[in-house]
């Protein structure tokens, strides 16, 4: 007896399980150790999203009402991943280079990042995809249901709505803990891929393990099947020619442009390697799915009693058996199939939905104040709207599965999703393969294509009466015949699938062709195309010239709200590098600002990004060197030019670092000059007052007051601290650079240190209010180092920072991260920025940004500090885009080696 | 002739002595700590002596003093400049702009007195 409580714990237990394995993918992809994730089986399993509920169960029906007409559900995948080297090789391979997020993004993209091209794909996603998660609730309901048909006694027959309902609730939450962690780089989801291959082989289990079961448990053997379907219905079964053909076009198309399929054929994608093995592997999944399928319709038909749902067989056969066991494995299998779906799915839109209609929207509210979008962590907001959308996109499936009242409509559904979504085809191949596409003809294309299959398939599919009348279905509107929605221009008494998709796709491909070759592409679309249809032979020219005004730091503050601190600044570092630079600041060439904007369009869409550094770089995102190398003409002398480029670029680095040495060799030598006069000064300031108060005293001791005597005794003491001070420092420096200090290394602890500096500022600082806001959670690290000297960092920067802050309320932020074996403390105050010019020359001697000799400070302390840092095998610099004065300090983190061999 | 001198230092213990020797003299003193706002506070005082320091927040000295002689009513004025650095290129430039003495610190408190009384009877 299954009981109605047996069935949701174990559904519940198999959820368990899902989430459990999510979360453990998803710590292991963190980790890194997330080599076997990228593995190709992983990925073709991952595939199997493509059979929803509606091939798990309904592919029997499907057999059983239309004989081998089943297999062109699965023809059509096949044939495009047989042929994959022709097509998916070179999405795929797009995909990846362009960091595209969703099939509205490649579109959006390719055609001049053109927002009104993502957002018309985002609308024809949605509303395509709405029914199809309507479908898969309700399929998950039936077989609810069909558990409580079979067990009259004991079972309070569910709410079918509601169940629905807490299933549509359960699914929005499992996709948004799991979906939406994080805002990813490369937009991928180990923790939910994981989860769906693993469902992907409870379904194959569960239909193999029904199919033996029906073949050698319910009948004889594979003869006894044999002879079972001579002499069915299905025998005398025709094939309808154009059907065939239209299915499997359909099929094929919709592999390609699912959002779904889109999401974890390219987006989840990790290498090519894993498509070589998919292209093989994924067709014998499909062929294992359907092995059975015949036979169990064929039992089905033969032992069922009359009327029974052949969409039910799977469950239903194991039942009328008594196998309880089966059935619920069928079950298991059935709920994988809807889940994963969903699942997937609502990622895909939740994308769509929050970088083409959220972000534009966001960013057209916040034109008028371009200040106000520079404070804030944008990740947030994007993650936000991703949940909020995953929510109301399974809001909607729940919405229409109520409306259409769960119905025979929502059975023929699969189709009608199929015929809408392929509207996307001509645009996507138009775009991977020719370059005259354009973004008016992409856009008349999707238009015309969409507008035709809502009127010819997706309205009539509400039934006569429900949004079209019945009046109109049979008499066109306004009575003109010729535009009956199922008989356009007369063409009357085919297949309502084949009659659509015939009249659409004529109208897609034509008004695509025509307003493409009719129109003149932007600038930025002939760059585009050229980077879509010229993908795999890599030929896209590096250029060198700078470009706009734009800021490093501005794009690195945009970047940071973005990607988040740690990726952002290991980005512009390791750019920063390749130029032959210091620091955190790269130049601003062509090269680096394609590469940031196609970082951040792997995380909020190109045409966000694109929207979003086109302000900071000052608009000229085209230069007449990209129209150049986009013109067909150059394509000649391309490879040539390539190579003077690659010249011009590595001679540009040597300028910019010799331009940037000699720079530095000035200034040195002006401040080598500026050494004598400064050490003269410092030293013969406090000299003055000895020497006046010295004379005095010795002069006129007996004119003098005890007060005053006492007073000037106190001044020339202080003076001669303070030069001791100084001349300790000058000392320490000559020490440090000269290699002769002595280092103390032992093991510590990194708040130990950062505690005995704070100790130490707050007792000379005294009365100063800097309030000092440390994350000592994170501060457990254990050193390897000088912890005196490493304090001395510490003090000098704290005291620094207590010095020179003029904030209203002074405040020191003291935050911990580790990064490649290295950690990262960076004191970020409230303060003023340090201006861009003066950031090289801080930590030389005796360079103090004001004039003021502040607190009898010489400019020694950064100086001393570099020198530290550089003894200590770590580095302190000035960290930019921060808000406030900040500074990093590096430290290698503990090596035992050292340890031991000291 | 008068005896107000007007002192622009920003070292708190040089104020406090130069302070204390001029005004043991028989001078009246006053000081001001800041180059930015030093023109204005010598046109406030009207000081018959200026005593400049080289090194002072906001404007340097010599500024002040381009400045002091370009200006109708305070081109006379007798200015001794006080500098801590005490290079050639600075009792150059010093005398380029028209001061009327140049004392590299340390000095001798005598020797102040000594100049500062020269430049106010010269």
């Amino acid at each position: 007896m299954v009981s109605f409580n047996l069935l949701a714990l174990v559904s519940f237990a198999y959820v368990a399980v899902l989430f459990g394995v999510a979360f453990w993918a998803d710590k292991q992809a963190r980790k890194g150790k997330s080599s076997w994730l990228r593995s190709p089986l992983i990925y073709t399993l991952s595939l199997s999203i493509y059979c929803t509920a509606w091939t798990f169960y309904g592919a029997v029906g499907y057999a059983a009402r239309s004989g081998l007409e089943y297999l062109t559900i699965y023809l059509g995948p096949t044939l495009v991943l047989v042929g994959w080297w022709w097509i998916l090789r070179k999405l795929v391979h797009v995909g990846r280079a362009q960091r595209v997020t969703s099939i509205a993004d490649l579109i959006s993209s390719r055609y001049g990042k053109s927002n009104l091209l993502g957002v018309i794909v985002t609308l024809m996603a949605v509303i395509g995809t709405t029914p199809y998660i309507a479908l898969q609730l309700q399929s998950v309901t039936l077989s609810f249901s069909v558990f409580a048909a079979d067990q009259q006694a004991g079972w309070a027959r569910p709410d079918l709505n509601i169940t629905a309902f807490w299933i549509a609730a359960g699914l929005a939450l499992f996709t948004i803990l799991f979906g939406t962690r994080s805002l990813d780089v490369n937009e991928r989801h180990s923790g939910v891929v994981t989860a769906i291959a693993i469902e992907a082989v409870v379904k194959l289990v569960a239909l193999l393990a029904v199919g033996i079961f029906v073949v050698w448990g319910i009948a004889g053997g594979p003869a006894e099947i044999a002879e079972a379907i001579e002499t069915s219905q299905m025998a005398t079964w025709k094939m309808d020619g154009a059907r065939w053909v239209s299915i499997t076009f359909l099929s094929a198309a919709a592999f390609l442009t699912l959002p779904r399929m889109f999401q974890v054929l390219v987006v989840e994608n990790a290498n090519e390697r894993q498509l070589a093995t998919a292209s093989w592997a994924f067709p014998l999944y499909l062929l294992l799915m359907s092995l059975f399928v015949l036979p169990i319709a064929v039992m089905g038909l033969k032992t069922m009693p009359e009327g029974a749902n052949p969409d039910l067989f799977v469950l239903t056969l194991p039942l009328s058996q008594n196998r309880e066991g089966l059935a619920m494995l069928s079950f298991l299998g059935g709920f994988s199939s809807a889940t994963s779906m969903v699942i997937v799915a609502a990622i895909a839109l939740s994308t769509m939905v929050s970088n083409h209609i959220v972000m534009p929207l966001w960013l057209w509210a916040r034109r008028a104040n371009p200040g106000a979008s520079q404070s804030g962590d944008l990740r947030r907001f994007v993650l936000i709207s991703r949940r909020l959308a995953i929510g109301g996109i399974l809001l909607l499936g729940y919405a229409y599965y109520r409306f259409s009242g769960g119905g025979a409509a929502l059975a023929a559904i699969g189709l009608i999703s199929f015929t809408g979504v392929a509207q996307v085809l001509p645009a996507l191949l138009g775009g991977l393969f020719w370059r005259g596409a354009t973004r008016t003809g992409a856009a008349a294309g999707l238009i015309s294509g969409f507008v035709l299959w809502a009127y010819t398939l997706y309205l009539p599919s509400f039934g006569a009466d429900g949004i079209i009348s019945s009046k109109m279905l049979a008499d066109g509107p306004w009575g003109w015949g010729w535009l009956r929605p199922q008989a356009l221009f007369g063409l009357g008494g085919i297949d309502p699938v084949v009659h659509a998709l015939f009249w659409s796709m004529i109208a897609n491909t034509t008004a695509f062709f025509a307003f493409s070759l009719g129109s003149f592409p932007t600038p930025l679309e002939r760059l585009q195309s050229a980077q879509f249809v010229h993908a795999l032979p890599q030929n896209t020219p590096s250029r060198s010239s700078l470009i706009g005004s734009g800021g490093a730091e501005d794009l690195l503050v945009l970047s940071q709200r973005i990607m988040g601190p740690v990726q952002a600044q290991t980005l512009f570092e390791n750019h920063a590098k390749r130029q032959g630079k210091d620091g955190y600041l790269p130049d601003p060439t062509p090269d680096f600002i394609e590469r940031l904007e196609r970082e951040l369009a792997g995380l909020v869409g190109a045409a966000t990004a694109h929207a979003m550094i086109g302000p900071v770089v000052g608009g000229v995102a085209v230069s007449v060197d990209d129209l150049m190398a986009v013109a067909d003409e150059a394509q000649q002398v391309l490879e040539y030019s390539t190579r003077l480029e690659a010249q011009s670029e590595e001679l540009s680095r040597t300028a910019r670092q010799l331009s940037s040495a000699n720079d530095k060799l000035t200034q040195l030598s002006v401040q080598k000059d500026a050494f004598l006069s400064q050490i003269s000064h410092e030293l013969r300031t406090p000299m003055t007052s000895i020497r006046a108060f010295s004379e005095i005293l010795a002069e006129r001791e007996q004119a003098l007051t005890p007060d005053e005597r006492h007073k000037y005794a106190t001044i020339i003491q202080d003076e001669t601290i303070r030069l001791t001070r100084l001349l300790d420092d000058l000392l320490d420096l000559s020490v440090l650079e000269n290699g002769q200090v002595s280092l103390d290394f032992q093991p510590v602890y990194l708040h130990d240190v950062i505690d005995r500096a704070e100790v130490a500022c707050m007792s000379f600082l005294g009365a100063q209010k800097l309030v000092i806001h440390r994350e000592k959670g994170n501060e457990a690290i254990s050193l390897y180092t000088d912890t005196g000297r490493l304090a001395q960092v510490f003090i000098n920067l704290v005291s620094n920072a207590a010095k020179y802050n003029r904030a209203a309320a002074p405040r020191l932020d003291i935050r911990i991260s580790l990064r490649e074996g290295r950690v990262l403390v960076d004191l970020i105050d409230n303060g003023d920025v340090i201006p861009v010019e003066k950031r090289a020359l801080i930590f030389e001697k005796f360079s103090r940004l004001s004039d003021q000799a502040a607190a009898g400070s010489a400019g020694l302390g950064l100086a001393i500090c570099r020198e530290i840092m550089g003894k200590l095998g770590g580095r302190v610099d000035y960290l930019p885009g921060q808000g406030g004065a900040a500074f990093r300090v590096t430290l290698p983190l503990s090596d035992p080696k050292i340890r031991d061999n000291s | 002739m008068g005896n107000q001198v007007l002192l622009v230092e920003d070292e708190p213990n040089i104020i406090e002595a130069v302070g204390f020797i001029l005004a043991r003299d028989g001078w009246a003193v006053a000081t001001h700590a800041n180059g930015e706002t030093a023109m204005d506070e010598i046109r406030r005082v009207c000081p018959d002596v200026l005593v400049l320091d080289v090194m002072l927040p906001g404007r340097s000295g010599f500024e002040v003093l381009k400045d002091l002689r370009a200006d109708a009513d305070l081109h006379a004025l007798p200015v001794l400049m006080l500098t801590a650095r005490g290079q050639d290129k600075d009792r150059d430039l010093a005398e380029k702009l028209g001061a009327t003495r140049f004392m590299t610190k340390p000095f001798s408190n005598a020797d102040l007195l000594d100049a500062v009384r020269k430049i106010a009877t010269s």
